[in-house]
């Protein structure tokens, strides 16, 4: 065992048997960051900040909760919302959060895509991103389901059944997932466990694995400039603090996180205390009937862009690239042939794309909640479509070209 | 000494190989539907109750059961139950595309799904919409005017090798 002296202090005492002041400088004082980055990196720490929100009062609400499907809608709608003190607070902050984290989620993904943060040494970065989008997806989902409501059932009777267009074992497939026949007890008792436990879990190993895989590459920049950090951070360490491009995490950078945390809260709480009903749909508030479909099924404003794929062609076919729109975005980095790293706007024709994906992606959102009648079936195709040769056409063809021009 | 290594380290493996497989079987079985959901997979309907032309919804393993007694106009198709000298169209309520309820439209003579505009004839023939396959017809077993929903009787064998 190594030797150990007397400890002149608690940090001290610690520092022998843990040695906290290494990590505080690995994790804190000397974790460098570009001094060169604006308000759109702040949405990593805000999601953090979301999670945590969600992570709370999920706490809360799981106190009181009841998995079972005689007892789950009153016990959101009776118990928390009229009987446990502040039980509201928790639900309109637990839904609110559920929704702006996709908000700040898809933000935070399009800064990436626009300032190229996901090429060349930051490839695990994004792909350990995309997985937390999906596993987050997930969790809202198994979340949504909870409280027992007709969109609850429904949301769950439909995705479950998407598993039914799987070749051969489909239906059997469908069965087992939802331990019924049909949406029932054991359905909602397994998605409350992943919900709950599972999932919560997966996501936490996740997000330390996605901050772990920012350590070596660093976090990019405004103007994708390729910093040695090392010279850098000597320059900081000596005292060149004007000179340094860089500064350290704490306590330089984070009060300009917590700034922005500060504002985001301001719209946060307001959505809670007075547009609350944005993440609650009115049909929820109606029990679960397994014997009636409400007129029109639609999921939540973020999964209307996918729904909509799913909807824009026949069964098998929107079923397909239903699949490949979930996953496409992971293959990203190996889908831009171009090692050029630059923000968007000083790349000509990735611009062009980055906009009309985007663009793409807000129609998508749209018609994915309209009706599926007369012409939005039409525009619903095509959009389908544009998104699709985009990433898997496109978007390789315009960075070959980008490539082949630079040389 | 190396064979007697690799020999160690085979062994270990086929252990830990066959630990996993019968611990994927139970989780497997775990998430199985339970004996007592199974075994309420039965319902029996008296079919003497209904009237021609009025569609009557039963519920058979927490799914809807559109039960029709066809009038004569509505004609024959190979999909038909017959019973007690009378056809009855019985199809699972839940539309093929993503398991919403069609609702009946006695005018029109059609089922209509309003999730995704999806449509059924009388006999439950997709005919319009993203629907890919006509609505599923349940096991059934035909006792003199009941229905025995969830048992394969011989005429349901026969209209399933006959599809």
């Amino acid at each position: 065992m190594a030797e150990f002296k007397k400890a002149d202090g608690i940090v001290d005492w610690l520092d022998q048997r843990l040695a906290v002041k290494s990590f505080m400088k690995v994790m804190m004082t000397q974790y460098w960051i570009p001094k060169k980055i604006n308000f759109l990196w702040a949405m990593g720490v805000i999601l953090l900040t979301m999670f945590a929100i969600l992570f709370i009062t999920g706490l809360l609400l799981v106190m009181y909760y009841k998995p079972d499907v005689a007892l789950a809608f009153d016990s959101v709608n009776k118990t928390i919302m009229q009987e446990v003190e502040y039980g509201w607070l928790w639900r309109h902050m637990h839904g609110v959060a559920a929704s702006v984290v996709f908000l700040v989620m898809y933000i935070h993904m399009f800064t990436g895509i626009y300032y190229g943060s996901y090429k060349r040494g930051r490839e695990m970065i994004w792909i350990s991103g995309m997985l937390l989008f999906v596993l987050f997806s997930a969790e809202a989902f198994s979340g949504y389901m909870l409280p027992w409501g007709q969109m609850s059932y429904w949301a769950a009777m439909v995705i479950t059944n998407l598993f039914g267009g799987i070749p051969f074992i489909g239906p059997e497939l469908v069965e087992w997932i939802r331990g019924d026949y049909a949406v029932g007890d054991a359905t909602l008792n397994r998605f409350f466990m992943l919900h709950v436990c599972l999932l919560p879990i997966v996501v936490i190993a996740v997000i330390a694995f996605h901050f772990y895989s920012l350590r070596f590459p660093h976090v990019n920049n405004e103007i994708s400039e390729e910093l040695d950090f090392d010279l850098e951070a000597e320059k900081y360490l000596a005292g060149q603090k004007k000179e340094s491009k860089v500064i350290a995490f704490w306590p330089d950078f984070l009060c300009k996180d917590i700034f922005y945390i500060c504002l985001f809260m301001i719209f946060y709480f307001y959505l809670v205390c007075f547009h609350y009903d944005f993440a609650m749909d009115p049909i929820n508030f109606d029990p679960a009937n397994a014997l009636k479909t409400p007129p029109h099924i639609y999921p939540e404003w973020y999964f209307l862009w996918s729904y909509e794929i799913l909807r824009g062609f026949s069964y098998e076919i929107g079923l397909a690239c239903f699949g490949i729109a979930q996953v496409i975005f992971f293959v990203l980095p190996f889908l831009d042939r171009s090692d050029v790293v630059a923000p968007a706007h000083k790349r000509g024709a990735f611009m062009v794309w980055f906009w009309v994906l985007l663009l793409d992606m807000i129609i998508l959102t749209i018609y994915g909640k309209l009706p599926p009648v007369g012409i939005n079936n039409n525009i619903a195709t095509i959009a389908s479509v544009l998104f699709l040769l985009l990433l898997i056409v496109i978007l390789p063809v315009i960075t070959i070209m980008e490539r082949k021009a630079k040389k | 000494m190396s064979s007697r290594r690799s020999f160690m380290g085979f062994a270990l493996g086929a252990t830990a190989a066959v630990g996993g497989v019968f611990t994927l079987v139970g989780m497997k079985k775990t998430w199985d539907p339970l004996p007592s959901v199974k075994a309420a997979g039965f319902t029996t309907v008296d079919l003497s109750v209904l009237s021609e032309g009025e569609l009557r919804t039963v519920e058979w393993r927490k799914k809807p059961i559109f039960i029709l007694k066809k009038t004569e106009q509505m004609g024959q198709s190979p999909t038909d139950i017959v019973a007690d000298g009378s056809r009855y169209t019985v199809v699972i309520g839940l539309c093929t595309h993503l398991g919403c309820i069609p609702a009946f439209h006695k005018d029109e003579q059609k089922f209509v799904c309003a999730c995704h505009g999806g449509q059924f004839d009388i006999n439950g023939k997709n005919i319009s919409g993203p629907p890919p396959r006509p609505l599923e017809i349940p096991p059934f077993a035909v006792d003199g005017t009941k229905l025995v929903l969830g048992e394969e009787g011989p005429e349901y064998k026969k209209m399933i090798e006959k599809a």
